[in-house]
């Protein structure tokens, strides 16, 4: 004969089983539900952390195009390298806003920004920033020199930019701006005093 | 000059004696130099190269002097054909080309190819693990691993794999003027360059072959013979003329025309709103002939964009591509109405390279380079001239490709204030402004670019004949008006 208790205690410990075998075979697919869609998988940039600090973005405008100064004040990390990067990335916030003076495709990213050698700054695009620009000789050059002296003007001791798309050359930006050769900030500049001036 | 002045007052009579007597000795010791450098690159000789023509690639290979033989290596002939991989172990060099084996030895004549023996007309060669073979033996050891025909002309060393050669049919038609008419088997694109009283064309790339006879008469004057010329791995088809001559592209690269020049054109006198003529594809403009080589005053238009390369996307329908050959047609029309001779680079939906575009204006020295694109965002008409890359430099004579506008910066840019001072005239908006646009800093003459954009927001002002013809009207004014300047250029 069985005793009554050993019964009770064998049942409850069956059922405790059941409900965590149960429990664990949900599991998965809460997990599943809980992540993020496919298309958004993007990595998201980690928050920068900083004092704010007031910069000089050289913002496009179509509608008359030209080039003008506007002076925002953003968050900046302290090395050299990542305030280049973290400027430019202001820029494109601008591009990117609803009421956008010089709309870009969706998804236009800065990958990078490299400071190399004697005054050389090396800016990588991605694909979605070329592929999705519109294609026009004062479009694509509002773009290129809009960041190349964005860049220029907030960090000292840039001479030349190159720009690359996803890390490799180029030829144009979307059919007109040559990004095959480097550019020189003097000249960058000239052109952008030139854009200053309404049609 | 500022410091010249101190440092003379400082220096001993004596020592600046004996630095001037050492000038002239300086002098004649860099002009011997000089001299010296120039003899021994002009004696330099050419290097000896083999071109080898098949389905799979087309491809040119430098040939080696060995114990006063020809000498080429055997992997490098055969890696554009297919699956190639070698082996080197002592003296014995083993190579396969997809599942054919052969077995070389350094020093000795004989080899195995599919397991029998074959001879070599000369040793065998093993350097560094590269195996090279006589090259006069490739029309027979080719056919042997290949497993089919090759045909090799070792004067010109052209060698052919298989049935690819491309044939063409010449004729002078009686028109007036004459034209020379080619017609090739396949599309052709070969590099054509003037030489006093010649046009030549140089097939580098193209398995091009005489046509029976290597020397072509024709019953015309101005065009009255041609010659095929191969040598080097490379063919020429030289034609002589009278006339300075241009050449022009049709049906896909499949024809050549040679025509004489047109000559300056006297300005029309109605300007009642014709058409602009069509004619066909791209205009290789060229002098030559035995005329004085006097440099005329004509302008190259350049319709950006092109066949597969549609350019901006203006409207559902309206592609840039279409808007500016129809734009640069009457930009033609406008110049020829002014007595500047004009040649459009592309005449029909085809595309060209941004380096073609440069070389074929730099080889016809025109006064002026405008290539034309359109817009649908802005107003009127924005004229550019080139922002030339900074670490490009020109060296002496040598203009480095990316720099050549350099020197044409300034009259570039009077001829584009002259252009928008026109447009202004006829109250249509214009801008003046520089941009990294190229082929601009490729051109070794005036150059700008124009953007021509709608009025309104309507886009398909882009395409009114109207508007078209207005503009392209003050852009020749403005030409013509810059002619001094642009003469003064050149």
């Amino acid at each position: 004969m069985i005793p009554r208790y050993l019964i009770i205690g064998v049942t409850v410990l069956l059922a405790v089983a059941l409900g965590m075998g149960l429990y664990l075979w949900r599991m998965p697919g809460r997990v599943e539900r809980g992540e993020p869609s496919a298309a958004n998988t993007q990595p998201v940039a980690p928050p920068v952390s900083g004092a704010s600090e007031q910069v000089t973005l050289y913002v496009a405008y179509d509608d008359a195009g030209v080039v003008r100064p506007k002076l925002v004040r953003i968050p900046l990390p302290v090395g050299r390298q990542e305030r280049a990067a973290e400027i430019l990335r202001a820029l494109l916030t601008l591009y990117l806003d609803k009421f956008s003076p010089h709309p870009l495709g969706p998804g236009s990213e800065i990958r990078d920004v490299y400071l190399v050698e004697s005054g050389l700054a090396v800016i990588d695009i991605n694909a979605a920033f070329a592929d999705g620009h519109r294609s026009g000789v004062l479009v694509e050059e509002l773009s290129v020199v809009s960041l190349v002296q964005t860049l220029s003007a907030n960090i000292p001791g840039i001479t030349r930019a190159k720009i690359l798309v996803e890390g490799r050359e180029r030829d144009t930006l979307a059919g007109h701006a040559d990004l095959a050769d480097f550019y020189d900030v003097p000249a960058v500049t000239q052109v952008v005093a030139q854009l200053q001036n309404a049609q | 000059m500022r410091w010249s002045k101190p440092r003379r007052s400082v220096v001993p009579a004596s020592r600046r004696r004996s630095r001037g007597s050492l000038v002239p000795a300086v002098r004649a010791f860099t002009v011997a130099i000089l001299l010296a450098s120039a003899l021994l690159l002009y004696s330099a000789p050419e290097e000896k190269r083999i071109s080898i023509y098949s389905n799979a690639a087309n491809y040119s290979l430098p040939v080696l002097e060995r114990n006063g033989d020809e000498y080429i290596g055997l992997l490098e002939v055969f890696e554009p054909l297919g699956a190639v991989s070698a082996k080197a172990n002592g003296f014995h060099w083993k190579f396969r080309y997809y599942d054919v084996e052969s077995d070389f030895t350094a020093g000795k004549t004989r080899a195995r190819i599919r397991g029998s023996d074959f001879d070599l007309p000369a040793s065998f060669l093993l350097e560094n693990g590269r195996g090279l073979v006589p090259l006069s033996c490739l029309p027979t050891l080719m056919p042997r691993i290949l497993g089919g025909p090759v045909t090799f002309n070792q004067n010109s060393r052209r060698l052919f794999v298989g049935n690819v050669a491309v044939h063409f049919t010449a004729q002078v038609s009686k028109t007036t003027p004459p034209k020379l008419v080619m017609n090739f088997s396949a599309p052709v694109n070969p590099m054509i360059a003037t030489e006093p009283g010649a046009l030549r064309m140089s097939f580098n790339h193209e398995a091009v072959v005489a046509p029976g006879s290597q020397a072509l008469t024709f019953d015309s004057k101005l065009i009255p013979s041609a010659s095929f010329q191969e040598n080097n791995g490379a063919a020429a088809l030289v034609v002589t003329a009278s006339v300075p001559l241009m050449a022009s592209f049709a049906n896909n690269g499949r024809t050549i025309i040679v025509e004489p020049l047109p000559q300056a054109v006297v300005p029309a006198q109605t300007a009642s709103v014709p058409r602009p003529p069509v004619t066909s594809n791209i205009a290789s403009p060229v002098s030559g002939g035995s005329v004085p080589n006097i440099r005329r005053y004509f302008a190259v238009v350049d319709p950006s964009h092109g066949g597969d390369e549609r350019g901006a996307s203006l409207s559902g329908q309206m592609a840039e591509k279409d808007v500016t050959l129809a734009f640069a047609r009457w930009l033609r029309h406008e110049f020829e109405a002014r007595g500047i001779a004009t040649l459009l680079l592309r005449d029909g939906d085809n595309n060209l390279s941004l380096d073609q575009r440069a070389s074929l204006t730099n080889s016809a020295h025109p006064a002026i380079y405008i290539c034309v694109h359109a817009a649908s965002q802005g107003n009127g008409v924005r004229v550019y001239a080139a922002l030339v890359p900074g670490e490009a430099e020109n060296r002496g004579p040598f203009l480095s490709w990316d720099a050549a506008q350099t020197s044409y910066q300034l009259i570039s840019r009077t001829a584009g204030a002259s252009l928008v001072a026109e447009l202004q005239k006829k109250q249509i908006p214009a801008r003046s402004l520089i941009a990294p646009l190229r082929p601009l800093n490729n051109i070794g003459t005036a150059a700008i670019a124009l953007e021509v954009a709608p009025l309104s927001d309507d886009v398909s002002q882009l395409n009114s004949s109207t508007y078209q013809q207005m503009i392209a009207g003050a852009v020749a004014a403005g030409v013509a008006d810059a002619r001094d300047t642009l003469e003064a250029g050149r």
